[in-house]
């Protein structure tokens, strides 16, 4: 059986904490961060809220692992019923339906599942039907609880999918690994967050992402702070970034071949390697102050 | 239009750096950033000439006028996104919003009404006969496909019907990505050597199928693991899709992009290796066309 109650004695980290683990740019260590965070707490819910690209289960490996498809509603139209009105077609603002003739057409693909189109069918010839989105997998690995969901391919909007990994969330230190970007996924993500760490690597690219996402937490009034990765000699825009903006760094993790070598092959550096366990746990100690310096929510 | 579009599906591949030294070795006419929540193709294609910015606006997002509500909540019950946020006054919460427009037709004292956002910056940039279309995305309005179908658009409206366009895209396999597959004539997969973006790769090829968007692979940073490069490799030979190479870890390429220059300038082992990574791209995609 698996036991979603986190231990009451968590000694690291003991308040209720969601930790987004956050980006824009692709590819800066975000995964590699929330694993191991999540790792070297005494306990902790691990969830990754990157659906469309999830790498999570790939590092964290989890065992028991249950699955639940999620489903979306969108409308069926009953052709018997339908006389051809063109309310239905008028009122979506997403123009997915639409009449041809006296046929009405239904493009699932950008529909919004708003029910709108349902509520206003004077013929009732609309009816919700369910549709499989993806899948929300739950699953344990050490003293870890896993959350991960994987979108259907072809699908476009997964924002269900994160809703429904938050209705699994339970109490105690949470991490959320999101998608890149700051698109809706990643919007959703954060609106769930207590705190957010920004994990910056030393490019123009990623301080000119760095600024997007950082706007984007501002935006949505909650608390931060950056994580410099591959860090290496020479100058670094994300860390010039995080000090003209005021953005407080708590950390940097140097380039290191080994720890590319661990990440490549999947594997989780903390608990690997000795060197990397003692730096994940300083990092966690020091997002958990920053994160306590700020009422919750 | 032609189209090239280089994805990954993992973030971070190296998608930007490869699509800036294709379209300067190709010295492109037409070029666009596909990757509107994340645009950073601008950052190594120099100045330009003339910058036309146009705002962009998507659906209207309700608003509720707290002096008509009656607070009777059934804005409340019908709104599948979470939006409306009830109180004393009742709240649209704008980012929440996706603008379907329920809450409007079920409120009986007229107090939603909605209002145009805008969802991004259109950019068209020119230096002599090229156009590189791009935008930003306002932060918090989330919908990036449209956007990224409008800078589609607009490139197409700009340059000659039988130009190659070279595309940036965005990571995932989302709608940013599904609109910039539209119509597009071969996808090149920049992964890497590792589980995940191996992973990933095999996720975004399928969608790019899915679409009958032709696809190659390259792997970038090929030795911090090359068995898995070597995975890959075997992986590409047995789905019949085109292995255009493999390109080293190369620490002068952070250097150069963050001095701003285009690596087909240099002389490096990784641009050396884009360059003949671009002659066979250009021989697959040929094929493609002609097919």
């Amino acid at each position: 059986m698996l036991n979603w109650t986190p231990s009451m004695q968590d000694s690291i980290m003991p308040t209720d904490r969601t930790i987004a683990v956050l980006s824009g740019k692709g590819g800066t260590g975000k995964t590699l961060v929330s694993v191991n965070l999540a790792a070297v707490a005494d306990q902790a819910t691990y969830i990754d809220c990157d659906v469309e690209e999830p790498n999570g289960h790939l590092f964290l490996k989890p065992s028991s692992v249950s699955e639940q498809v999620i489903t979306v509603g969108k409308p069926e139209v009953d052709q018997k019923l339908c006389d051809g009105c063109r309310i239905c077609s008028k009122a979506c603002a997403f123009n997915a339906l639409a009449v041809i003739g006296k046929q009405l057409l239904i493009f699932e693909e950008i529909c919004h599942s708003c029910g709108l189109c349902m509520s206003l069918c004077p013929q009732h010839a609309l009816k919700e039907v369910q549709k499989p989105l993806g899948v929300v997998r739950k699953g344990r690995s050490g003293s870890v609880s896993f959350l991960s969901a994987e979108m259907r391919i072809g699908e476009s909007s997964a924002v269900p999918l994160i809703k429904a990994l938050m209705r699994e969330k339970q109490t105690g230190l949470t991490i959320l690994d999101s998608p890149p970007g700051s698109g809706c996924l990643v919007t959703e993500t954060i609106s769930h967050a207590d705190f957010c760490l920004l994990v910056a690597e030393p490019t123009k690219f990623g301080s000119h992402n760095l600024a997007m996402v950082h706007e984007l937490v501002m935006l949505m009034d909650k608390p931060c702070a950056v994580l410099l990765n591959k860090t290496q000699d020479g100058e670094n825009p994300s860390e010039a970034y995080a000090k003209t903006h005021n953005v407080r760094i708590l950390g940097s993790l140097p380039y290191d071949k080994e720890l590319a070598h661990l990440t490549s092959e999947a594997l989780v550096a903390s608990r690997e390697n000795e060197h990397y366990r003692s730096y994940f746990s300083s990092l966690l100690q020091e997002v958990k102050d920053a994160s306590d310096s700020y009422p919750q929510r | 239009m032609h189209q090239i579009l280089i994805l990954s599906g993992k973030g971070g591949t190296g998608k930007t750096t490869v699509a800036s030294t294709f379209i300067a070795l190709s010295h492109a006419k037409a070029y666009a950033d596909c990757d509107v929540d994340a645009p950073n193709l601008h950052l190594v294609m120099g100045s330009f000439e003339t910058e036309r910015k146009s705002d962009y606006f998507g659906l209207p997002k309700a608003e509720i006028d707290g002096t008509l509500c009656t607070g009777c909540n059934r804005c409340f019950e019908v709104c599948r996104f979470d939006a409306v946020i009830p109180g004393p006054t009742y709240q649209i919460d704008p980012i929440a919003c996706e603008g379907c427009t329920y809450c409007l037709h079920v409120c009986r004292a007229d107090a939603i009404h909605t209002r145009p956002v805008k969802v991004g910056d259109l950019k068209l940039y020119e230096r002599k006969e090229e156009r590189f279309s791009t935008a930003t995305l306002t932060m918090g309005s989330g919908t990036t496909g449209k956007l990224v179908s409008e800078v589609k658009k607009q490139l197409k409206e700009n340059i000659p019907e039988t130009e190659v366009a070279i595309l940036d895209g965005s990571p995932g396999i989302g709608c940013p990505v599904i609109a910039s597959l539209s119509g597009v004539d071969l996808a090149l997969m920049v992964s890497e050597p590792s589980v995940s973006a191996f992973s990933d790769l095999k996720r975004v090829i399928t969608s790019a199928r899915q679409l009958q968007v032709p696809v190659a692979v390259v792997v970038n940073k090929y030795d911090i693991n090359p068995t898995i490069c070597g995975e890959i490799e075997v992986f590409c030979f047995k789905e019949g899709i085109p292995f255009l190479g493999k390109i080293p870890y190369d620490k002068q390429v952070v250097t150069s992009l963050n001095r701003g220059e285009n690596l087909a300038c240099l002389n490096t082992p990784a641009s050396q290796a884009i360059k003949r990574i671009y002659e066979k791209t250009l021989q697959v995609w040929k094929e493609q066309v002609r097919l």
